[in-house]
C-alpha cells in the first residue's frame, strides 16, 4: 500500500486571488439584530478548547459550566457546539456534559506533533472514543505530507476514520506547516477522500494558525467536492480566533462560498477559547448599549 | 529656462488622531473645520466618533501595564524626554499658538516655555510621589505595614477649552506619572496643537498607547466615556452641571472614579499652583500590605 496511491489532482491556487478573495469578506457590515444572529450562531459553533499541559479536572469541570450557559446573566446565549479537551478528559467532560447536547471533541493521533507509530495513535483513537468522545480531532504526519508520500496520509486518515467508529472524524492538516496553499488543497482533498467528515486548520500549537485565505481554499475544496459527490464535509478553523469581529467574517465567507446548508454547527465549527468571552462581550454590548471590560466575564 | 520656481503649492498637514502610537484618521470620516482668529481655514480636525474612543480605550488597556511595570526612573526619564522634544519645537508651538489660536508673542513663549517646566516638574515627582503618599503604619502586632500607591488603570482626560498646548500637559502629565494610560479628549478653539503635540509624544520613548489624543466633540463623547465599562476614572477639566451630573451617573455602573476641577485661564494655567503632587492623587489607588516580623522592636525580638 502507499507506493500504489495516485493523489488526486486539484486546482492550483492563485495566491494573491484567495488573498484578495479573502479580504473583501472583511468589509461585510453586520449590524443590530443581524448581528446578534450572527454572534448567537457563532457561540453555538465554537468548540470551547482547553489543549494545555496544565489542564486540570477542575479547569475542565469549569470550561464544561461555560459551555453549557456561556454567560449566567444572558440566558438567551447558545451552548457552545463541543468542548475540546485531551483525551484523558474525555470522561470528566463526559461527566458534566450529560443531557446537555454538548458534544465532546478529543484531540487524539498523539496530537499535536502527530509523530508516532499508526498503531499507537490507532489505539488512542480507540480509547478515546470508548471513553466517551463523540468527536475525534485527528492530526495528520505533516512529515509524511511535505516528503511526497500521500498515499500514508491518505491510509492513515482512513484507518483513523475506521478507528472513530460512529464518532465524527476531525482532519487537522496544520495548515501553518504546509507552507503552501497547494498543499494546503491537496492535504484537503486527500483527507475528505480518506473520510474526514470535517477538515480543520490548524492545533493552535503552531504559528500561523487559522486565516482567511487558507479556511477560503479548505472552503473551496469542500464545496468542489459537493458539487463533484453531493456529500457534505465540515469546517473547522482553530486558532487564532480570538474576537467576534473576526468570527462574523469567518461567517460571511462560509455562507458566501458554501451557502446557508453549512450555516449551523453540524457543518461549522470554531475552535476556541477566548473567543466565547468576546462573543458575550459584543452580546453584552448590544443589549446595554455600554462598551464592556473584560473584567466582568470569567476566565475561560 | 527660469531659475527657480516662481510660484509652488503649499503641502499641508493632514491632522488626524492619535491612538495607540499611530497617526490614524477618524474611522467616521468625520471633520471640523478649524479657523483662526480671522476666520480663515486652518486646517480640517478629525471629529472623533465613540469607536475611536473604543478603539482608544482598547489601546490604553494594552499599554497601561507594561507603562507601570516600568520603574518609576524610567517614566521620569521619559517624560523629562518629552520636555526636550518639546523643548526643540518650542518655535513651531509659539508660532502654532499665534497662528492658530490667537495668541500675543510674548504669551505663547510664556505658554510653551511653562509647558516644558511642567513637564520637567512632573518628570521629577515619577519616583517621589510614592514617598509622600505612602505610609507605613504603626500596628499593634509583629508585622510591618505599608501603604503604597499602585496606578488606576486607565483615566480618560477631558482637556481644558483654554490654553490648548498648557491646558493639555498641565492634566494628563500628573495621570501618567502614576503609571496609568490615558485618553485626552481635545475640544478646544485650536485641537491642531493637540496633534502637533502627539507628535512630539510619538518621538520621546513614550509607548504607543500610554497617551492617546482625540479631537472632536466632547458632548459627543461623553455618554460613551461614561458608561465604557473598562475605562478606570475620568478627570473632568471645565465641566458645567449638567456633564458633571451626567458622566457621575454613567460612572456608577463601572465604578469609575471621576475628578471634576474648574478650567482656568491661560495666564491662570501659568499659575505655579496648576501644578501640584495632589493632581497625582486622584488618579491612584492604595494597596496595603502585611509582612510579619519575627518580633516587635524594643519587645526583645529581632527581625
Amino acid at each position: 500500500m502507499g507506493n500504489d496511491y495516485v493523489p488526486p489532482r486539484v486546482p492550483t491556487i492563485d495566491e494573491v486571488g484567495a488573498t484578495e478573495r479573502a479580504k473583501r469578506f472583511s468589509s461585510r457590515s453586520l449590524k443590530k439584530s443581524s448581528k446578534v444572529a450572527g454572534l448567537k450562531l457563532i457561540a453555538s459553533m465554537v468548540d470551547l478548547t482547553t489543549l494545555e499541559g496544565a489542564d486540570t479536572p477542575g479547569k475542565v469541570e469549569t470550561l464544561c459550566q461555560k459551555a453549557r450557559q456561556p454567560d449566567l446573566q444572558a440566558p438567551d446565549v447558545p451552548s457552545v457546539g463541543a468542548v475540546c479537551v485531551y483525551p484523558p478528559m474525555v470522561p470528566i467532560a463526559k461527566r458534566c456534559l450529560e443531557g446537555s447536547g454538548i458534544k465532546i471533541a478529543a484531540v487524539a493521533t498523539y496530537f499535536p506533533s502527530g509523530q508516532a507509530d499508526l498503531d499507537h495513535r490507532l489505539v488512542e483513537v480507540r480509547e478515546t472514543v470508548k471513553a466517551g468522545a463523540d468527536e475525534i480531532d485527528m492530526v495528520i504526519n505533516r512529515g509524511d505530507f511535505l516528503s511526497g508520500r500521500y498515499g500514508r496520509v491518505f491510509d492513515e486518515v482512513e484507518a483513523v476514520k475506521e478507528a472513530c467508529g460512529s464518532a465524527r472524524l476531525k482532519v487537522i492538516l496544520e495548515t501553518g506547516e504546509l507552507k503552501t496553499y497547494d498543499n494546503v488543497r491537496l492535504a484537503s482533498q486527500i483527507a475528505i477522500d480518506a473520510g474526514a467528515d470535517f477538515i480543520k486548520t490548524s492545533t493552535g500549537k503552531v504559528q500561523p494558525a487559522a486565516t482567511m485565505p487558507v479556511t477560503l481554499v479548505m472552503l473551496e475544496t469542500i464545496r468542489d467536492h459537493y458539487l463533484k459527490t453531493g456529500k457534505m464535509v465540515g469546517m473547522k478553523p482553530a486558532g487564532g480566533i480570538r474576537t467576534a469581529k473576526l468570527a462574523l467574517r469567518y461567517l460571511a465567507m462560509v455562507k458566501e462560498v458554501l451557502g446557508d446548508a453549512w450555516l449551523s454547527n453540524e457543518w461549522f465549527r470554531f475552535g476556541a477559547s477566548s473567543l466565547l468571552n468576546d462573543l458575550l462581550m459584543q452580546l453584552a454590548k448590544e443589549r446595554s448599549g455600554n462598551y464592556q471590560s473584560s473584567r466582568y466575564f470569567t476566565l475561560g | 529656462m527660469s531659475k527657480e520656481t516662481t510660484s509652488r503649492i503649499n503641502v499641508l498637514k493632514t491632522y488626524k488622531l492619535y491612538i495607540g502610537g499611530a497617526f490614524p484618521r477618524t474611522e467616521s470620516g468625520r471633520y471640523d473645520r478649524q479657523t483662526n482668529a480671522k476666520g480663515d481655514l486652518v486646517a480640517n480636525i478629525c471629529r472623533a466618533s465613540r469607536k475611536d474612543f473604543r478603539n482608544a480605550m482598547v489601546a490604553a488597556r494594552k499599554a497601561q501595564r507594561g507603562w507601570a511595570a516600568r520603574s518609576a526612573f524610567n517614566r521620569s526619564q521619559i517624560l523629562y524626554r518629552m520636555a526636550e522634544m518639546l523643548e526643540s519645537r518650542s518655535a513651531t508651538f509659539e508660532r502654532a499658538l499665534e497662528d492658530a489660536a490667537g495668541y500675543k508673542k510674548k504669551d505663547a513663549a510664556a505658554e510653551v516655555a511653562t509647558a516644558i517646566d511642567r513637564l520637567v516638574w512632573y518628570a521629577g515627582w515619577c519616583d517621589k510621589f510614592t514617598q509622600l503618599f505612602g505610609n507605613t503604619n504603626p500596628v499593634a502586632s509583629a508585622h510591618f505595614n505599608f501603604t503604597f500607591p499602585e496606578a488606576m488603570g486607565v483615566v480618560t482626560v477631558l482637556a481644558p477649552k483654554s490654553a490648548p498646548l498648557l491646558g493639555l500637559i498641565s492634566t494628563f502629565a500628573p495621570v501618567i506619572v502614576g503609571g496609568n494610560s490615558t485618553i485626552v479628549v481635545v475640544d478646544n478653539d485650536a485641537p491642531t496643537i493637540a496633534i502637533e503635540l502627539a507628535e512630539v509624544l510619538a518621538t520621546s520613548d513614550l509607548p504607543g498607547g500610554v497617551v492617546n489624543i482625540l479631537t472632536g466633540r466632547r458632548d459627543e463623547l461623553t455618554p460613551h466615556i461614561g458608561s465604557h465599562m473598562d475605562l478606570d476614572a475620568i478627570f473632568a477639566v471645565g465641566s458645567d452641571k449638567d456633564e458633571e451630573r451626567a458622566l457621575s451617573i454613567a460612572a456608577t455602573e463601572s465604578i469609575k472614579r471621576t475628578k471634576f476641577i474648574d478650567d482656568r485661564s491661560a495666564s491662570e494655567w501659568r499659575d505655579a499652583d496648576a501644578q501640584s503632587p495632589y493632581m497625582i492623587l486622584p488618579f491612584i489607588e492604595f494597596k496595603t500590605a502585611w509582612h510579619p516580623i519575627g518580633g516587635v522592636a524594643g519587645g526583645g525580638g529581632a527581625y
